[in-house]
């Protein structure tokens, strides 16, 4: 009834190309960025440090690979790595630049994930699918092997951990023990709102065109004079661009401090799953698919008490891992396109609504 | 210059200099190559046969000999009929990833039914954890008349070689498993099937086999082969979920080898298990250590480059 696009001329081309046509899609985006920067007010500190900080930075590494599993059509295993490189060259390029802003390198970090990216691309100019999907989980091993084995990485510390050194922005801690969950969120949601917006450009552009042409048809898309090479590391480098910069953020906005393990296969595979579940090819997906992968375990852990059933913490850990697995598989079957294709569904629903069969 | 040394000279003077060092570098590096080779074998059977890259067989053989010894010491039941129950749990796990997993995605593209794979696992996991508990266990050896003890082999002084008779038990079995799978594979009606199936899907529906059945068939041989690895592997160090990640260096294996070739595993199982032995013991000091980690992926990342069908491999892969 109210979600309807009749009545809304488009009189440019520019108008009719916008990249959220319909009036109401832009009122609800405006509402929903509007509610994220009002959230503190109302969210404690611990609603902000553990639930909405790792889920703005997961959407942001699942947006990443969702880059290129998605829209390139290469399914990649090394995610986790690449988010290291991010984290460690920020970490790096922190403690030897102490002066620059933190955001900056936050930034840059992602330029090194994206040159490692396009190394461990290099692979994909020749073999595809299962192959390369090998050839990242050579990048996985050897890059954590990396962060163990070159102290140099980690400023030859004893513990081998990185820990993040304060930095201000306007004279307000965003880095650090010091630095409030408040702060660090806004950083966080400014970055992901900014890097996501680029994304969806990029995306609608014609690399992005590029990209999706190669995943749909690679032959074809040659034959159309798309070059596979540019198209498949260009898509290699933003997407470990975006890993790496979530990397940076996860460390120096959410962790505080970081050893190898937040990089290892496992994290690759949450983000791969995250990807899987939102739905491939799809950047409100991303979000969709980070919040339920990351929630659902806490709220598993949460469950039996509120049904009053004694569990230990464990237990519930093992179940919640089944149901993630099981739930993948279901959702491979019945909904390849994931919960982003629900999410269409009810929006055509509620454009017919209340009136479906007119 | 010293680099060169080190590289070129150093190693090969050390081999020559203590050859019971090498030769037992040599046969470490057998024994694991026989394990990798098993678990690879396991990925190749339902490969060949059903097109779907099995990303749960390191979880598998963790199951399965999980399974095998909560049944003993958890539930009390004898070692033999742990065994027997083990082996029907593998078999009907075989049947239920049939019905609910395989056969609804029937058709769909490789990624995806490795991504579903990739759920089996997780799903694997966390059952296993809350049925058998996550803690590591150790593997009830000699309950199962597997061998335990030592032999060295000392021709003469200062050169002994070291042999645990549980690894020499590991690749007798292998062999004999091996062999009976190839015997199985030429001589009976059902392996024939298996091979028309893995030649060609079509044309084997079309002459009447049920590709649902030998789905079961293969999964559940690939089970076997999983409890078997699970059981050599457990007795070597304990029965842990960490054996998962080592499990999937079978994928390295596997490039080596060629995703189709039962001899092709096993040759790229023994290259890697020796060569990343080797290679980490005369190499390794080179790299600051702990380079298995990554040799066998290496390995393959540059083999892929040239020869990306791997050793035996058929040569029909895609070329971008």
């Amino acid at each position: 009834m109210f979600y309807r696009e009749a009545g809304q001329f488009k009189t440019s081309y520019a108008a009719d190309q916008s990249i959220f046509p319909i009036l109401q899609d832009r009122i609800g985006l405006g509402l929903i960025i509007a509610t994220a920067f009002v959230l503190p007010v109302f969210g404690s500190d611990f609603f902000l440090q553990t639930l909405m900080i790792p889920f703005l930075i997961f959407a942001l590494a699942t947006m990443g690979l969702n880059v290129l599993t998605g829209y390139a059509g290469q399914l990649s295993l090394g995610t986790g790595a690449f988010m290291g490189v991010g984290a460690y060259s920020c970490y790096k390029l922190a403690t030897i630049f102490p002066d620059v802003n933190i955001i900056v390198h936050v930034l840059l970090s992602g330029f090194f994930a994206a040159g490692v990216g396009i190394l461990f691309g290099l692979p994909s100019l020749r073999i595809k699918g299962l192959y390369l999907a090998i050839t990242t989980l050579a990048a996985q091993f050897f890059l954590e092997w990396a962060f163990i084995r070159v102290a140099w990485l980690y400023n030859y510390n004893e513990s081998g951990a990185i820990e993040v050194p304060q930095r201000e922005l306007l004279g307000v801690a965003i880095t650090g023990p010091a630095a409030s969950p408040m702060a660090r969120y806004y950083v966080v949601l400014a970055l992901v709102i900014f890097l996501t917006w680029i994304t969806s450009n990029v995306i609608r552009g014609r690399i992005g065109r590029s990209w999706m042409m190669i995943r749909d048809m690679d032959i074809a898309a040659e034959l159309m004079g798309i070059k596979p090479l540019n198209a498949k590391l260009s898509a290699f480098a933003m997407s470990s661009y975006l890993c790496g910069v979530a990397g940076a953020l996860m460390v120096f906005m959410w962790l505080g401090a970081a050893e190898v393990e937040s990089f290892n296969i496992n994290q690759s595979f949450q983000i791969l799953f995250m990807v899987i579940i939102g739905g491939m090819g799809s950047l409100i997906g991303c979000f969709l698919g980070a919040a339920f992968i990351y929630m659902l375990p806490i709220m598993m852990r949460a469950l039996p008490d509120v049904l009053g059933i004694a569990m230990d913490a464990s237990t519930t850990d093992h179940i919640s891992r089944m149901l993630i697995g099981a739930l993948i598989i279901f959702f491979l079957i019945v909904e390849p396109h994931g919960l982003a294709r629900l999410w269409q569904i009810t929006k055509e629903k509620l454009r017919n609504w209340p009136f479906p069969y007119s | 210059m010293e680099l060169i040394n080190s590289i070129f000279v150093e190693p090969f003077v050390l081999m020559a200099d203590i050859p019971d060092l090498f030769l037992q570098t040599l046969w470490e590096g057998f024994v694991s190559g026989i394990l990798y080779a098993l678990i690879a074998l396991g990925f190749v059977l339902i490969f060949k046969a059903s097109g779907v890259f099995n990303f749960a067989q390191g979880i598998m053989v963790v199951f399965a000999a999980l399974a095998l010894v909560s049944l003993h010491t958890k539930f009390g039941v004898p070692a033999w009929l742990a065994l027997l129950l083990a082996i029907a749990l593998m078999g009907l796990l075989a049947v239920g990833i049939e019905r609910v997993v395989l056969r609804p995605l029937v058709g769909q593209p490789d990624a995806i039914l490795l991504m579903a794979t990739i759920g089996l696992t997780l799903f694997l996991q966390g059952a296993g954890e809350t049925i058998f508990g996550g803690e590591p266990q150790s593997m009830i050896t000699t309950e199962l008349g597997l061998p335990t003890g030592v032999t060295d082999w000392e021709p003469y002084d200062n050169f002994r070689v070291t042999f645990q008779h549980i690894d020499i038990a590991a690749v007798v079995i292998a062999v004999l498993m091996v062999a009976g799978l190839a015997v199985f594979f030429s001589k009976t009606r059902i392996g024939r099937a298996l091979r028309a199936v893995a030649d060609d899907h079509q044309a084997a529906l079309s002459v009447g086999i049920s590709l649902n059945q030998i789905w079961v068939i293969v999964w559940f041989a690939a089970g076997i082969v999983a409890l078997v690895t699970g059981i050599m592997w457990g007795a070597r160090s304990d029965v842990s979920f960490a054996l998962e990640v080592i499990a999937l260096k079978a994928l390295a294996v596997l490039i080596l080898g060629g995703f189709t070739s039962i001899p092709g595993a096993i040759v790229g199982g023994l290259i890697i298990g020796i060569g990343e032995k080797v290679f980490e013991v005369y190499w390794g000091s080179l790299f600051g250590g702990g380079v298995e980690a990554w040799f066998a992926y290496v390995l393959a990342l540059i083999f892929l480059l040239f020869r990306p069908q791997g050793l035996f491999g058929e040569k029909i892969i895609e070329r971008v």
